[in-house]
């Protein structure tokens, strides 16, 4: 960088910043444009999730689940549900798993479609932003149809489900992915390959794989990195091992590897991957079953312990749950991906100008809900 | 510090900037003359689904009487601890049988999860399909029997959107 030193100066972004993506303070050090140092000042929306849930039923924790992650509520209950039926020994029924698998793929495109069209917003394009909230919402309104809300669903619960598909609910999903999937060939001509979006994120904010896997960070932000790392292939969980899908990495196509284009890219391909697993899903899902046939009349976990992780649309999302066989969980930790996506910032943006600090930070796509917690 | 290198190359092609926004425009464009997905909301209500998860109402015999037999099963399944009941004996069947004297819900902290109304063995409390109940004051949304029981009335038979668009247009 430049030779001269001016007067280092202090700046806030945040906590109310579109930008930010919720309640996020940045505390950046800056040599005229250039950053020096990013300080992240998380908690504006701590909700004390870890200590509430040593308060309440084991049944009653899913709703906070809900709003940890609340841009994919689904994979959250789907990441708590699946530890807790391992801690407890439940099989569930064979249309329970492949209907989780089903929501939990449309959440992944819902969630990054989000992630997208914000870090579209970021950089300067509105348009696309738009488009994908359009088709986001398709998503939401097939949520809110299957069980009564749009955001926060308290869908999955521990051995079943609250409520099985609505009639009609596999035609119109099957309806949404052919409406979809020529959409992210707009979304290519629009954003990808828009020449000046590569120019604002190509070579922006390059995170090597051996400092994305030293700060533990997962999920696409990982993949844009190169590493093929994707808990639904190599640890697989539920019935993700039997679907055939690619998991898309970044290979450095418009710039270095692992910069923002690539964990845009990911994000993108991504979808398309979560297309294949639900059309196989959709066409194999058994007719019949009763969602409500492995739910325990009372949750009383064993004593003891247990620790799953699963492969939310941000990444590796872990659950640790300590039992004393009582109703109530006795500890319960949350490992949250966003968080360790947060932590990586001031490693990777420091010496980048202010204005791509806000590219780079779009493109990890965090949420404050799972941060704070 | 970050590793700041430039690999990216734009070709010819890439510098004239125009390809790429006539391929943007021509997206654009093509959405111009489609219809349009928006609902111009505060006119035009949005009508949710069956099952969706508003306001809370209590649902009542056809001959009048509260289904509730205050059984508090709903404020025990509530996470959040919103339903306050106080039970007491119900002026028929010479208050042989419970009901609730006092049913409140603190609307503020409810997080419409369902819970109460999957908790319920008498389906007596259900959650609507009203969504816009916002108000100016804490006080106005704590929700009593009457209220909940008004809100039974309002959805009892239609849904309360589609319903008003009804009236509404026989006024007009
Ligand atoms: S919807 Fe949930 S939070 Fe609201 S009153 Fe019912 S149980 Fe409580
Ligand atoms: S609403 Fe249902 S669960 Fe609640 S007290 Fe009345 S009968 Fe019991």
């Amino acid at each position: 960088m430049g030779v001269v030193h001016g007067q280092e100066m202090v700046l806030n972004i945040g906590p109310q910043h579109p930008s930010t993506h919720g309640v996020l303070r940045l505390q950046v050090k800056t040599d005229g444009e250039i950053i020096s140092e990013i300080k992240p000042f998380i908690g504006y929306l701590h909700r004390c999730f870890e200590k509430h849930c040593e308060n309440v039923t084991y049944e009653q924790v899913i709703p906070f689940t809900d709003r940890c992650d609340y841009l994919a509520s689904m994979a959250n209950n789907f990441g708590y549900v699946v530890a807790m039926e391992e801690l407890m020994e439940i099989k569930v029924p064979e249309r329970v798993e492949y209907i989780r698998v089903i929501m939990a793929e449309l959440q992944r495109i819902a969630s990054h479609l989000l992630a997208l069209g914000t870090f579209g917003l970021d950089v300067g394009a509105f348009t696309p932003f738009l488009y994908m909230f359009r088709d986001r919402e398709r998503i939401l309104d097939m949520f809110e149809m299957t069980c009564g809300a749009r955001l926060l669903y308290n869908y999955m619960w521990v051995g079943g489900l609250s409520h099985d598909l609505p009639i009609g609910f596999v035609e119109s999903a099957f309806r949404f992915l052919d409406y979809f999937e020529p959409k992210i060939e707009e979304y290519n001509n629009i954003l990808t390959y828009n020449k000046i979006f590569i120019e604002r994120t190509a070579d922006v904010g390059v995170m090597p794989a051996d400092v994305a896997i030293s700060y533990g960070v997962s999920g696409p932000n990982l993949r844009g990195s190169g590493v093929k790392w994707d808990i639904r292939k190599d640890e697989p969980y539920s019935i993700y091992d039997r679907f055939d899908f690619d998991v898309p990495v970044g290979i450095g196509e418009k710039g270095n590897l692992g910069d923002c284009w690539d964990r845009f890219n990911v994000r993108l391909t991504e979808m398309g991957e979560s297309i294949k697993i639900l059309r196989q899903a959709l066409t194999q899902i058994p007719k019949n079953g009763d969602v409500h046939q492995t739910i325990p009349k009372k949750i009383r976990p064993p004593k003891g312990s247990i620790y799953k992780r699963t492969e939310t649309p941000r990444g590796d999302l872990g659950f640790y749950i300590i039992s004393d066989g009582s109703p109530i969980p006795n500890r319960l930790k949350m490992r949250s991906p966003a968080f360790t996506a947060l932590s990586v910032l001031d490693e990777i943006g420091r010496g980048w100008m202010l204005s791509d600090v806000i590219a780079i930070l779009g493109s990890l796509d965090i949420v404050l809900g799972e941060i704070d917690r | 510090m970050a590793i700041i290198t430039k690999s990216y190359e734009p070709t010819f092609w890439d510098k004239l900037y125009f390809p790429a926004l006539f391929k943007g425009l021509m997206v654009t464009l093509r959405y111009f003359f489609k219809r349009k997905v928006t609902i111009q909301y505060p006119e035009e209500k949005y009508i949710p689904p069956d099952g969706y998860r508003g306001l809370h109402r209590l649902n009542k015999y056809s001959d009048g009487r509260i289904r509730c037999v205050a059984c508090e099963m709903c404020s025990a399944a509530c996470p959040v601890d919103c339903i306050h009941i106080i039970p007491g004996p119900s002026p028929w069947d010479e208050g042989k049988e419970r009901y609730p004297v006092r049913f409140d819900i603190d609307l503020l902290r409810c997080i419409f999860c369902g819970f109460c109304e999957m908790a319920c063995p008498e389906e007596a409390i259900e959650l609507t399909e009203i969504y816009d109940f916002s108000d100016l004051t804490r006080e106005n949304l704590l929700i009593d029997r009457d209220g909940l029981l008004e809100v039974y009335e309002l959805t009892k038979n239609k849904n309360y959107y589609s319903q008003t668009k009804k009236s509404e247009k026989s006024e007009t």
